[in-house]
């Protein structure tokens, strides 16, 4: 039996190869060597949700009419009996409540879509904070920003097919966001909407960019952004023989195709799960769009929440100012162009331009394949989790109802809270952050220095009380002492020995600046040189405690590297 | 039940429970506020004697011995009605347990005799709406779709699109109305209790309330779509899909990638 499988499936091959020379790409790929790591999945999670979301989708667009021409309800649910409603809307009550399995399909899609972004800003964070940005991932990690991008784009624009009325004020929003562009808002508007909003042109409209523009995008960019992860090799967390030069790990054939695989499942697995337990956006609660009702708890879904709070944050009046001008007969609403634009392009561009800001304060033009732990890089840090403090109190002012309704709190309140916690809190995070980096590393180097402590007290002869420490192992001091010590950036005088000033000079001094916050106040790793001094002070102390040769620490830890520079050689398939 | 509900029903057994289980709380309310709405009918003069005595012991430090009120303390009940006290007392909002941005729901401290007293002594003061009758407040009588439109006109913008309740300013709340019964339901739409404007014949005909209670009344059917997550739209779903979501497949990333190399 087994050798008749093994025939038939080694024919099939053959067959196959034969015909197309497949045989040299399955061998590649198969062999190509990945590390190990749950944070590695992160990444997967957004990849198999998009799957989902692309079976889902499938379905839904063989019931969803993409029209909004007005019928009446005749079907089984009776708050919509006889309501008058669009084809669009009226057709996802139809696939919820007459298709078999429609309704678990929307809801599938629909739960889907939101753990495809929060999937998303997870990895991201996860490449942020672990420095797998830097040289040669810059351009993916710009592939990977255009890719959240155009999720929150897929997922707006699905979730205004339906023509409800929640999505119906979200689009008015939108409307609102892009009439407060100066000059050309209101032509904008027109130009999309194919009149004044609503009108009848929106649906197909975004129907088309729902299911083919922005998918197509998404879909290339992920060939691309896969394809630069084969080019550039996966990195790898910092242990025993990993450098920027090797790739430690193991072949993607046969292990992680089969976690990878079966992971795909476990994705899809716990979304039905989900999906057939909760519901997800009734719109049968909501009701066809009407402009005029707009019901308590109207919020788009998480991912836009942000630029909700950024809105409802916004003061109408600043310093005794309004915000809003009428200038030469045209309406300057900076009380919406701040806020819904402005703010969340700087925020944005900061991200999307992040690596190339870190480069400029490093300095370092080496390719880097090995993670930073990130204690190991305070103010990066630092700034990641100022970040998402800001993001957060966004979300949250966005959802300023929900929170005062659930805790009793003063809406009026809150949103002064967050007011002035926005500029105050992510100033915290950053601080705290930074000094919380700064404490892991000198324990770390606590811990390289005098090795773990023991718990066992040892009385001397003569009396005196000491600690018996035990040494760290190679693996534990490596993790430890083997991270890249930038320091900031000297730079050439602004004038040359006769007086004449140099080109460049500004921006060299504006790159001394980053790089002097970024690291001035630093941890270095610990050297083979302080190692030794360490172990002979150990040593010279009258508690001999088990560091046996401690002496030769030095010279032990460069065996090491050159063992495991030869182990390089052999484990690395670059 | 409804057709289209039972066919989903026997496809997924863990909902047909949950379902159940709300139908069973849900009949047992409805049971329960059938009592006060026909007993309201009969007032005597012995009644509202008797509520005098206790409006006299319970809610005459605020509202004043002839309940004409204190300034900045409890507004006059002259001219209220006997549905303003049947809601305000039969919510248990009435009395007032400590002074608060508005006065929450709480358990009645009083039986449906003596708020039936109470009600009698204070329509007595003024002319003023009184309690509906059982048919007025029936939602079998009432058309769901036409309540639906009437509810997400008036009603929507504070207490969310099936009544699910939310926020207002400076701390106070629409509350939650899928847990009121159809009479303080109708009671309140009549007396505007505290925050919320009054909604009279003329504005909303004593037909679309009733419409409107069929409307809040289907909600106990459930969510066809399975549990609701408090049915208050979008926030409570995104804090689901990062939390139990992502948070599950986060654990598993750390269960399939265990062994570390």
């Amino acid at each position: 039996m087994g050798a008749t499988l093994n025939s038939a499936a080694s024919g099939t091959a053959n067959y196959v190869d034969e015909r197309t020379s497949i045989g040299g790409f399955v061998k590649f790929f198969a062999r190509k060597l990945f590390p190990d790591h749950w944070s590695f999945m992160l990444g997967e999670i957004a990849l198999y949700s998009f799957i989902v979301l692309l079976i889902s989708g499938v379905f839904l667009t063989a019931f969803f009419v993409p029209s909004m021409e007005t019928v009446h309800y005749e079907g089984p649910f009776a708050t919509m009996h006889d309501v008058e409603m669009t084809k669009a809307f009226e057709s996802t009550l139809v696939t919820s409540f007459e298709v078999p399995g429609g309704l678990l399909m929307r809801q599938t899609h629909h739960w889907s879509a939101l753990l495809f972004l929060a999937s998303i800003m997870v990895h991201m964070c996860r490449v942020f904070f672990t420095g797998a940005f830097r040289k040669p991932r810059e351009l993916n990690w710009l592939v990977g920003f255009t890719l959240m991008i155009l999720g929150l784009a897929a997922g707006f624009t699905g979730y205004s097919l339906p023509d409800d009325v929640l999505s119906g004020n979200g689009l008015r929003i939108i409307d609102g966001v892009i009439k407060g562009v100066p000059l050309l808002g209101s032509h904008i508007s027109f130009w999309l909407f194919g009149g004044e909003f609503p009108g009848t042109a929106l649906i197909p409209r975004i129907f088309t960019a729902h299911i083919l523009l922005v998918p197509g995008l998404i879909l290339a960019l992920i060939a691309l952004h896969l394809f630069l992860v084969f080019l550039h090799k996966h990195t790898q967390y910092p242990g025993g023989g990993r450098t920027h030069r090797n790739v430690v790990g193991l072949p993607l054939f046969p292990v992680y195709t089969a976690k990878a695989g079966g992971f795909f499942f476990v994705v899809f697995g716990i979304i039905a799960l989900v999906a057939s337990v909760f519901t997800i956006n009734p719109v049968w609660n909501y009701g066809p769009y009407d402009p005029s009702p707009v019901s308590a708890g109207t919020q788009p879904d998480w991912y836009i929440l942000f630029i909700d709070g950024l809105l409802r944050m916004w003061p109408g009046w600043l310093f005794g100012l309004p915000t809003e001008w009428e200038l030469w007969g045209y309406t300057l609403s900076l009380n919406i162009l701040i806020p819904s634009v402005i703010v969340p392009a700087l925020f944005f561009g900061f991200i999307a331009l992040y690596p190339w800001i870190e480069s400029w304060a490093t300095g370092d033009k080496g390719e880097k394949h090995v993670l930073d732990r990130p204690r190991n890089v305070p103010v990066r840090t630092g700034i990641g989790v100022g970040m998402i403090v800001f993001y957060v109190i966004l979300v949250l002012e966005g959802s300023n109802d929900i929170v005062a309704s659930l805790f009793h709190l003063s809406l009026n309140d809150l949103t002064i809270f967050f007011q002035w916690g926005i500029f105050i809190l992510p100033v915290l995070a950053f601080w705290i952050t930074k000094r919380l980096c700064l404490g892991l590393q000198r324990k770390d180097r606590e811990l390289v220095l005098h090795g773990h402590e023991t718990g066992t007290i040892v009385r001397h002869e003569h009396g005196e009380y000491v600690e018996v420490h035990s040494p760290l192992d190679d693996e534990e001091r490596w993790v430890r002492v083997s991270f890249d010590n930038h320091k900031p950036l000297e730079i050439a005088p602004e004038r040359n020995d006769r007086g004449v000033a140099r080109k460049g000079y500004r921006w060299d001094r504006f790159k001394q600046r980053l790089s002097r916050f970024y690291y001035e106040e630093r941890i270095e790793p610990v050297t083979p040189e302080e190692l030794e001094a360490a172990h002979h002070a150990h040593s010279d102390a009258p508690s001999a405690h088990g560091l046996a040769d401690a002496a030769d620490a030095k010279g032990a830890n460069e065996r090491l590297d050159d063992e495991w520079e030869e182990l390089d050689e052999g484990a690395t398939k670059k | 039940m409804h057709i289209l509900a039972r066919r989903r029903h026997h496809r997924s057994a863990p909902l047909l429970l949950v379902l159940a289980l709300l139908a069973l709380i849900s009949g047992i309310a409805a049971l329960s506020t059938s009592g006060p709405a026909t007993a309201s009918t009969e007032m005597t003069q012995a009644d509202a004697d008797e509520g005098e005595q206790l409006f006299a012991a319970n809610c005459a430090s605020c509202h004043g011995l002839d309940a004409q009120g204190q300034d900045g303390v409890a507004p006059s009940l002259v001219g209220v009605g006997a549905a303003a006290v049947d809601f305000q007392v039969g919510t248990g909002r009435m009395p007032m347990q400590a002074s608060g941005p508005q006065a929450p729901a709480k358990a009645p401290q009083f039986t449906q005799d003596e708020i039936n007293q109470l009600a009698a002594w204070v329509a007595s003061l003024g002319a003023g709406p009184a309690i509906p009758t059982a048919e007025q407040v029936d939602p079998a009588l009432g058309d769901a779709a036409d309540g639906m439109l009437a509810f997400r006109t008036n009603c929507a913008m504070c207490h969310g699109s099936i009544g699910g309740g939310g926020a207002l300013t400076q701390g106070k709340f629409a509350p939650s109305l899928l847990n009121t019964t159809p009479t303080h339901l109708y009671e309140a739409m009549l007396t505007g209790p505290q925050s919320m404007p009054v909604f009279n014949d003329a504005n909303i005909t004593p037909e679309t309330k009733r419409n409107i209670i069929a409307y809040l009344d289907f909600q106990s059917n459930g969510s066809p779509g399975g549990l609701t997550l408090g049915s208050i739209g979008p926030v409570s779903e995104g804090m689901w899909a990062w939390l139990v979501l992502l948070g599950l497949i986060i654990a598993s990333t750390i269960w399939v990638g265990a062994r570390s190399s």
